[in-house]
């Protein structure tokens, strides 16, 4: 088995506060997930807010916020486990992420010991 | 008693404070059949209990003062001068659930232990309960009692901090033996209901101690208290069991649906949720009447449940209550990728979810069921299903 991350992203910030019925299919994917045993962890949501990120970036410049050269921001991550990359693909194809939009990264976990 | 006597002589010598409470009770028994059972059997018992520990160590002294000093003797004399009262017989108890729920053994033996010291259980109902040979119970019981002697658990007292340590063993373990009696492999119900009682005596002594009084012990008390509520209602005449949907509600017992909800209420009083919590959550929303949200409660609650911690029946009911919400076809997909193909209860969902809409193929999966389970009266309802669905399509 192959540890993989799923890397989530939003667009807006917007739609950062999931309404209940998100939440809801949200829950039910990281279960289903978690039902087939391969969850590794259940990660974490990162906050985007002013006051609960701030980018660092070379000779000191501290900006607010995550990230902003690009578009998007990462809302959070998980880990699974599963065979091949493709299998953890298609886990994150069934996120609800892509009704608002977003966007998830599948990247194979290499781990450091 | 057991507890009682082993408070003194210590975990080393528990057969020693099982033959003289077994002693005990053999002469009570013999007492009473003359002349009546006595105005406090208690104390009678324990006065009993007392002499005999005194001739067990006037014996034993006798022998030993012949190579041992003359203090040894004296501190016999004062121990085995002991006390009794519900105070110290419940001490006792709760002191000996933690010897017995001792992680060097398996869960298994934890259980039988608790079953023969606790609960007073004789080998051969352990077997009965087991649906084992005496014998195995009996190596089981051997091996475990070896590894109480080596450990140096104290009984005397219990500190913090071991409780603290160990409180999570004893759960489980008397999560495990509610278990063992709610989902028994036996049909016999009075054994069923025994153990199901017994778990949750244990676990009640729990909650009258401030120290092991915690939210989760609270939780757990909540979940045995919710199912057995519905422990008449489970199964038939026959010891059959009878499918959630077809139970007869009004044998439900409300006062222990009411007593369930008060420990659930003590165990939400700090913001701790564990699998007690969960599982308690949704013991309480299947003994709710209807409400129209109720199989999405349940949803996410088994969707934290299994964020806590895997295993295949809990993905089993979460699939099944998926289907509650979404419809069985939905579910049927949901169910598949859980590929527990040599679950017997994986194809009895699937079974279900599938008899509706596709006969064949529910079948197969009730057949490949049968297949795989040991018990007979599950044999049996499966091989009824598959007869009715058979009539349904012809």
């Amino acid at each position: 088995m192959k540890e993989f991350a799923l890397i989530f992203r939003l667009k807006d910030i917007s739609d950062f506060q999931p309404s209940p019925e998100q939440m809801q299919e949200r829950m039910n994917w990281l279960g289903s997930i978690a039902a087939q045993n391969k969850l590794v962890d259940k990660g974490n949501t990162l906050l985007p807010a002013p006051g609960s990120a701030k980018t660092v970036k070379p000779d000191n410049v501290v900006t607010d916020g995550p990230y902003t050269e690009i578009k998007e921001f990462i809302s959070g991550y998980i880990v699974v486990k599963t065979d091949t990359i493709e299998e953890a693909v298609e886990i994150a194809k069934e996120n609800p992420i892509f009704k608002i939009g977003g966007s998830i990264e599948v990247r194979e976990v290499l781990k450091r010991d | 008693m057991t507890a009682v006597l082993c408070r003194h002589f210590g975990l080393h010598h528990i057969e020693i404070a099982e033959d003289i409470a077994s002693d005990t009770f053999l002469k009570a028994s013999e007492y009473w059949a003359i002349n009546g059972i006595p105005k406090n059997p208690t104390a009678w018992l324990y006065t009993v209990a007392k002499n005999k520990t005194k001739d067990y160590f006037k014996n034993l002294s006798v022998f030993e003062t012949k190579i041992k000093s003359q203090i040894e003797t004296d501190i016999l004399q004062k121990e085995y001068d002991f006390e009794y009262n519900s105070q110290i017989i419940a001490d006792s108890q709760l002191a000996m659930i933690f010897a017995v729920c001792n992680p060097a053994n398996s869960n298994e033996s934890q259980i039988c232990l608790a079953l023969q010291i606790l609960c007073g259980f004789s080998v051969e109902e352990i077997a009965n309960a087991f649906l084992t040979k005496p014998e195995t119970i009996k190596k089981r019981l051997q091996r475990a009692r070896t590894h109480l002697r080596n450990d140096n658990f104290q009984i005397t007292s219990l500190s913090e901090i071991e409780i603290k340590s160990r409180l999570e063993t004893v759960l489980k373990t008397l999560y495990l033996l509610f278990n063992e009696g709610y989902f028994s492999k036996t049909n016999n119900k009075q054994i069923r209901i025994e153990l199901c009682s017994e778990a949750t005596r244990l676990t009640l002594l729990l909650t009258e101690n401030p120290l092991t009084n915690t939210a989760q012990v609270n939780a757990l008390l909540a979940l045995m208290c919710f199912q057995s509520s519905r422990l008449e209602a489970r199964t038939n005449v026959n010891g059959e069991a009878i499918l959630f949907e077809e139970q007869d509600k009004s044998l439900w017992d409300q006062s222990l649906v009411q007593r369930g909800n008060y420990y659930l209420i003590n165990a939400t009083n700090g913001n701790e949720v564990s699998k007690y919590h969960l599982e308690a959550g949704i013991a309480y929303w299947h003994t709710t009447p209807t409400d129209n949200e109720k199989w999405q409660h349940i949803l996410q609650l088994y969707n934290q449940l299994i964020l806590i911690e895997y295993s295949p029946i809990t993905a089993l009911n979460r699939a099944f209550a998926f289907a509650k919400v979404y419809g069985y076809e939905k579910a049927i997909s949901e169910a598949e990728k859980l590929n527990l193909t040599e679950s017997n209860y994986y194809h009895e969902l699937l079974g279900y979810l599938y008899a509706n809409t596709d006969i064949d193929t529910a079948i197969l999966h009730y057949t490949k069921a049968i297949s795989l389970t040991k018990s007979k009266t599950e044999q049996q309802t499966l091989y009824k299903e598959i007869e009715r669905l058979k009539q349904n399509k012809s």
